[in-house]
Formats: structure tokens, sequence, C-alpha cells
């Protein structure tokens, strides 16, 4: 159980520039009235890193996240967002279905799958995203439609694969134990084609186990070349799977850098972990 | 994952204990707080208390309250006239039978929850073969050899309801089959759109019709494009603004549109002939080549020209239902946070499932104003609530139900016909309803993904709500 955490931090994939910048948040503000959730945050984020943002219960994380996917409208700032091959874009004031278009998914902290579909229903409905097909299309059973159909089923089925659910593949959602919900959703937002996966607390809830199979499946899914954007609040699995850590605090940024450099802030230890800096575990320690 | 202490696991008792059990659990509770210390002793309120007491109870006392419905009316001088004669009278003892036999029927349904679920085991081998493809076929081509011979068997004024009612009905709820069923919206002014068909075809189609009309008169066949585009695009005119909005308030806008469309066909005399309605829509006829046919009077081809497009509706929205769009609705439907999220555009899905819900019921319109006569009374609020009871009776998203529904709750308005007083009718036709949500609330032949959203909303998971309405969004 600990060998997989004992590996070497993933290092970034060969061939991306150190400038080269998938997600530039700067000067993020937040208000609901009079109560600031975000404020003045910034962070970069350059292609194919896995960034893991960490602070303690309502530091703001979940606010960021949705921020960036067009659920919530800041009140200042900028986030520009550079798809492959593609100019930056601003992201702050599009909707989610259009965040999502260009090539941002996410997850979230409670799971919100389609529970009375099934396991493939699910992805396809991300994967589908992408399709041209309409009313008459479908109604016709144009070339087209059908062509798309049959891509749909076959995507959605190698993504399920992909997150180890092939045999899930006709089972209601909601049947799937918890874990496999996780990674179901994670498949889901796989199946939009993203360059960028912002997942929020991916973990939480999991048991020991399904969290080194989630460890493995962040890799693996970095190891595509996507940039994982990842609020974690298990120590363990950021440390190990991390190349980068922000750590938000009552809105701010109190600390950014590799998990050894945030580890060792002593602002980090103080505001996040309290000051008893045993707290922090090393990705090294192994225990069950 | 379960609430109220109900295991939804059993066929049989998953139907009936939820509806019994919330309501009871709270009960006791409340009064534990209170001594009970003057009443009557202990064991009589624990039996009052007991759930089968209680039903009792309640059944009795609807039945008081129908008989005292359906009974005589009083008058000014003698108020409780009509409550006396209704109440001290023999015919108190046939409502009073009938609370007492649908008690006992509840009573017993619950208690043989076992011997239902050995009975479905036994029959689970049918259901299975009906759930292959062609047992599909063979069950659909059965329900359709039985609707082209249904007109042949029936008397003429049946004929007449087969058309008017059932199969107008059938066509308007497959349509808001696609709004409510799919993808979950609630429309409660859908009628307008049926009206909007009719008026279209009163302009196109007689120049005597309508004050307002067109200066060249087609057939009604040519209009059924005409209408369609029309009711689409006032679809979409009212969907633009108000389908962002969520659950009730869709709803109630909706309801005003119905309203508002109603009125103006009433008010709007110089146009629409107002409350006097309008006369002389011609018959529709074809003339293509050789093949020359006029339909007339008789309802009989009316039937099956209503059939034809019925079937038609059927197939091509079980097309769309099956493909991305349809799928779509249904991410919609059972989490539209989470769908927007992963890039379903959802105001254009909800704009597309108005639009062809809209363009079926204007399609319907063309066909009902050029087989008889109409006027604003056909378009009432009660119209619209009855096509959404048909929806939800019949199962909601599942198109061979709302046309069985339509079979089922226009054959008992038929029936009813000549039995009851027509201000009684709606009575029974509630009973009817409500009863069906208590035992099967998801509809006569639900859906399959419809039944299961049903059984995990009974079961406390979030996102599945038995009418389709938008989940709370907890960001």
């Amino acid at each position: 159980m600990t060998t997989t955490l004992d590996g070497p931090s993933p290092a970034d994939p060969a061939g991306s520039a150190p400038d080269d910048i998938t997600l530039h948040v700067s000067d993020l503000t937040l208000r609901f009235g009079g109560v600031t959730s975000l404020d003045g945050v910034s962070l970069r984020q350059r292609r194919g890193e896995i960034l893991a943002v960490i602070g303690p219960n309502g530091a703001g994380k979940t606010s960021l996240f949705n921020c960036l996917t067009g659920a919530y409208r800041p009140q200042e700032g900028t986030v520009r967002y550079t798809g492959v091959g593609r100019k930056p874009v601003e992201l702050l004031g599009r909707k989610p279905h259009v965040v999502t278009g260009l090539g941002i998914a996410r997850t979230f902290q409670n799971i919100r799958l389609f529970p009375a579909l099934t396991a493939l229903e699910n992805v396809q409905v991300g994967v589908e995203v992408r399709h041209k097909t309409g009313p008459f299309g479908a109604i016709l059973g144009l070339p087209r439609a059908r062509r798309e159909e049959r891509e749909s089923v076959a995507r959605s089925v190698e993504l399920l694969d992909f997150v180890g659910l092939r045999h899930r593949v006709d089972d209601i959602a909601s049947s799937l134990p918890y874990g496999e919900q996780r990674r179901l959703e994670i498949a889901r937002a796989l199946g939009t084609n993203p360059s960028l996966l912002l997942l929020d607390e991916p973990a939480a809830g999991t048991n020991p186990a399904e969290k080194l199979d989630l460890t493995a499946l962040i890799r693996r899914i970095a190891g595509t070349g996507i940039s994982v954007l990842l609020i974690e609040h298990d120590m363990r699995l950021v440390m190990s799977v991390a190349s980068s850590v922000v750590v938000l605090n009552f809105g701010r940024v109190i600390a950014s850098g590799t998990p050894a450099e945030v580890q060792r802030d002593p602002a980090v230890i103080e505001a996040y972990l309290g000051s008893d800096g045993a707290a922090i575990p090393k990705p090294t320690e192994g225990e069950s | 994952m379960t609430t109220s202490g109900t295991t939804p696991s059993p066929e049989g008792t998953e139907l009936t204990e939820p509806s019994v059990t919330p309501q009871r659990a709270p009960g006791p509770r409340r009064h534990r707080a209170v001594p009970a210390a003057t009443g009557p002793g202990p064991g009589l309120l624990e039996l009052l208390r007991s759930s089968p007491v209680h039903q009792l109870g309640a059944c009795l006392a609807v039945s008081v309250v129908l008989a005292v419905m359906t009974g005589p009316d009083g008058d000014s001088d003698h108020p409780f006239h009509g409550i006396a004669k209704s109440v001290l009278a023999p015919r108190i003892f046939i409502f009073l039978a009938i609370g007492l036999a649908f008690w006992a029927l509840v009573q017993v349904s619950s208690r043989l929850g076992a011997v239902k679920q050995v009975a479905g085991e036994r029959l689970a081998p049918v259901g299975r073969v009906l759930e292959t493809r062609p047992g599909r076929l063979g069950g659909n081509a059965t329900l359709l050899a039985v609707a082209i011979l249904a007109p042949q068997l029936v008397s003429s004024a049946a004929q007449q309801s087969l058309v008017n009612d059932i199969g107008i009905y059938a066509l308007l709820a497959l349509g808001l089959n696609v709004v409510v069923g799919y993808a979950g919206l609630l429309d409660l002014g859908y009628i307008a759109f049926f009206a909007i068909g009719a008026y279209v075809t009163g302009y196109f189609t007689t120049k005597t019709g309508m004050p307002w009309h067109s200066p060249v008169v087609f057939n009604p066949f040519f209009v059924l494009p005409i209408a369609l585009l029309v009711a689409a695009l006032a679809g979409v005119i009212l969907g633009g603004p108000t389908l962002r909005l969520r659950g009730d308030y869709l709803a109630i806008v909706t309801l005003g549109f119905g309203e508002i469309v109603q009125l103006l066909a009433n008010n709007a005399q110089g146009i629409t002939n107002g409350p006097r309605g309008v006369f002389g829509v011609p018959n529709p006829s074809v003339n293509v080549g050789p093949v020359h046919y006029q339909w007339s009077l008789d309802p009989k081809p009316y039937y099956y020209l209503l059939l034809g497009f019925i079937v038609l509706v059927i197939f091509a929205f079980g097309r769309i239902e099956r493909s991305r769009i349809g799928r779509a609705w249904a991410a919609i439907r059972e989490d539209e946070i989470a769908a927007e999220a992963s890039g379903v555009p959802t105001l254009r899905l909800k704009l597309l499932a108005f639009a062809i819900g809209a363009s079926v019921s204007g399609f319907a319109g063309v066909l009902y104003a050029s087989e008889q006569f109409f006027s604003p009374q056909s378009f009432s609020f009660q119209a619209s609530i009855l096509v959404l009871v048909v929806v939800i009776f019949g199962g909601m998203g599942s198109r061979i139900g709302v046309v069985v529904g339509a079979v089922v709750l226009q054959g008992l308005a038929f029936y009813l016909r000549d039995k009851v007083p027509p201000a009684d009718r709606y009575i029974y036709f509630g009973a009817v309803v409500i009863a069906m949500m208590i035992f099967r609330p998801q509809g006569l032949v639900p859906s399959r993904r419809r039944r299961r959203e049903i059984q995990l909303a009974e079961a406390g998971i979030h996102g599945a709500d038995p009418l389709g309405a938008a989940p709370d969004h907890a960001a």
C-alpha cells in the first residue's frame, strides 16, 4: 500500500516550456454581500501540471472553482485560460457550459451524477457535448447521427475502461459504490475532452484503497497531457501527486510552491495545520 | 440512503408503504410530549394511533365528503338541505361501503406485500420478454392492431369521442411529454399552443370563420407545417425569457401565458370572432395524382388520420429520446447544475423541448380545427391541466404510456358522460388520479428511466424529484 506513495513526484511532461501557462488567475476577488470569499487570489498553472489548492474549510477553494467554471461571478480580477494551440481567453462572465466547451471540465465536492442514468449514459452526456446531431438528424437517422452515436458509445466505454469501470457500463449510476461514483464523475468530465480538469476533493469520503486507486488515476490523467487543478484535504494525496501547491486561507493565497516548500512554510504550518508542524505527513511516511 | 424507515427494495411494499409511513411518523412523537392523563385509557389511544384505524377514519371521512359533493344542492332558505339529504339518506350507505371497501383494499394490498413479491417474481419472465426487442415489437404491434380495430367495435358516439377526446389528447400528451417527461419542465399553459394551431388554421383555411383571415385560403394539410412553425416560434418566444426560471416560477409564467392566449381568443372579437368561435374550417382533402379523398363528418377516417400522426410522432420521439438530445434532457431533468457543468447548453435544450412540444400541440390544433367547430372554451386552463394529468397518469417520459393514459382517462370521461351529472365528472376523475398517485406514482406504463428516478426519490437520493423539478442547487 505504501509503495505507490513512495514513488517520486510526477515530473512535468516533456516539452512543456516553463512559461507555457494554461491557467492564469490574477487578483480574483469574490464577495457575497459583506463577506469576502476570495481576496485578490492569483495563481498560475503550467500546462500538464498537477496543481493542488489546499486550505482549511471555508478558505475559498470551492468558491475559486465556481468562479473559474462560470457558476459565480467575481467582482474583480481576470482568469485567462489558454487551450492547446489556442489563443488565451478570458473565462470570467462565461456560462458553465461555454467554459466546458473551451476545454475545462470539473467534478463536484458532493458527487453530482445523473443518478437514474447508466454509467455509460452518464459519460455519453459529457462526450456528446462535442457532437452536432440535431433533432432532425436524430429522427431521420442521418449518417452523421448514426456515426456520432457509435463514436459516443465507443469513446464512453473507452473512458469507463480508463477509470476502471469497464464492468459497470450498464449499471445505474446511483447503484455504484461511493468510490466508483467518484471515478464515474471523473470519466464524465474527461468525456468532454478537456485540457484542464478541475477536481473538487476527489478523495473525500473514500477509503484508503480507493485513495490509492485515485492517486494512480490522477497521475494517469496528467500523463495523457491534461492539466489537473486539484482541491484536496487529504495531505498525503496532495503531497504525493501534486507538483505545485497553492495554499488558501480566508480567501487569500498565503503560500505557493512545491509540496516540500509549502510544507516548510511557517505561514502554512501556522495558519493551515496549526502551530504543531508535526501534523504534516510526509509523502514517504508510511502508515496504514 | 433510506428515509423514514422504509427500505425501497421489494416491489410490492415500496408502492404502498411510503405513502403511509411519512405522515404517520411525526404523529405519535408530537403527541407523546402531551401527557395523556386527561384522555381515555392508553389502550384505546394506542388503538386510535394505529395506522389502520387512521386510514379507516380518512376513508370514511372522504366518502362522506364525496356523498355531500355528489348529493342534492341546498338553497338559501334551507342551507343544510343538501347536506341533510345527502348524509341522512340511504345513499350514504353506498358511499360508506365504497370507503370501507377502499380501506380494505389498502389493508390487503399492504399486508400482501410478500405475496405480491412472489407474484412479481412469477410474472418476471413476462416482463423480461417485454423488455427484449422482439417482445417490445410484438407488444407495440398488438397495441397498434387494437388501435386499428377499435373504431369498428364501438358506437358512433364513441367513435366521435375516440377522435375528439382520445386522439387529440393523445397527440397533445405526446407533445407535453417532451416538455414534462423528457426535459422535466412544468408547463401549465400548454393548451395555448393548441389554440395557436387552431387559430392559424382558421386564418389560413377559411374566409368566413374569422374576421381576420388570409387573402388566399389553403387546404388544412398545407397549414400543418405553418401551424407547426408558428407554434414552435411561440414556444421559443415564451421560453426564451422564462426558461431561465426554475421549477415553480416557470409553471406560473406558463400558466399566465395560457390564460393570456385564451383571453385574447375570447376578447379580440375583431380578429378571432371571440366567444362565438370559428365555424367553417374546411375538412382536409388529398388531391395527389389519381388519389382524391375528402375527409367529412364521419369520424372514422379522422381517427385513422390521427392514428397515423400519433404513430409517426411516437416513432420520431423515440429516435430523439435515444439520441444525444434525449440523454441531455434526462441529464437536465436529473441535475441541471451537473448537466451545465458537463457542457450541456441547458437553456438551448430546454428551448428545444419547448419548441418541439409546442409544435406537436400546434399540429394537433390544425387537426382539431379542421374536424369541427372550435371556440375559446376548448382552450381553457382546465384543458391544460387535463393534458398534464394524462401525461402524469400515463407515465411521464413514456410515449406508449401517455397514449394509454389518454385512452384510459378520456375513456373514463366518456363512460361517465351519461352516468353522472357533468359537474360531478371531475370528482371521479380526481379520485382515480389520486388513487393512481398513491398506488402507482410512476404512471400506468412508466418509462424505465422515470421508474428508476421515482424509486431513487423515494429512497431520498438527491437530484431525482418525481415531478422533475430542478433539485436544490447548493454549490
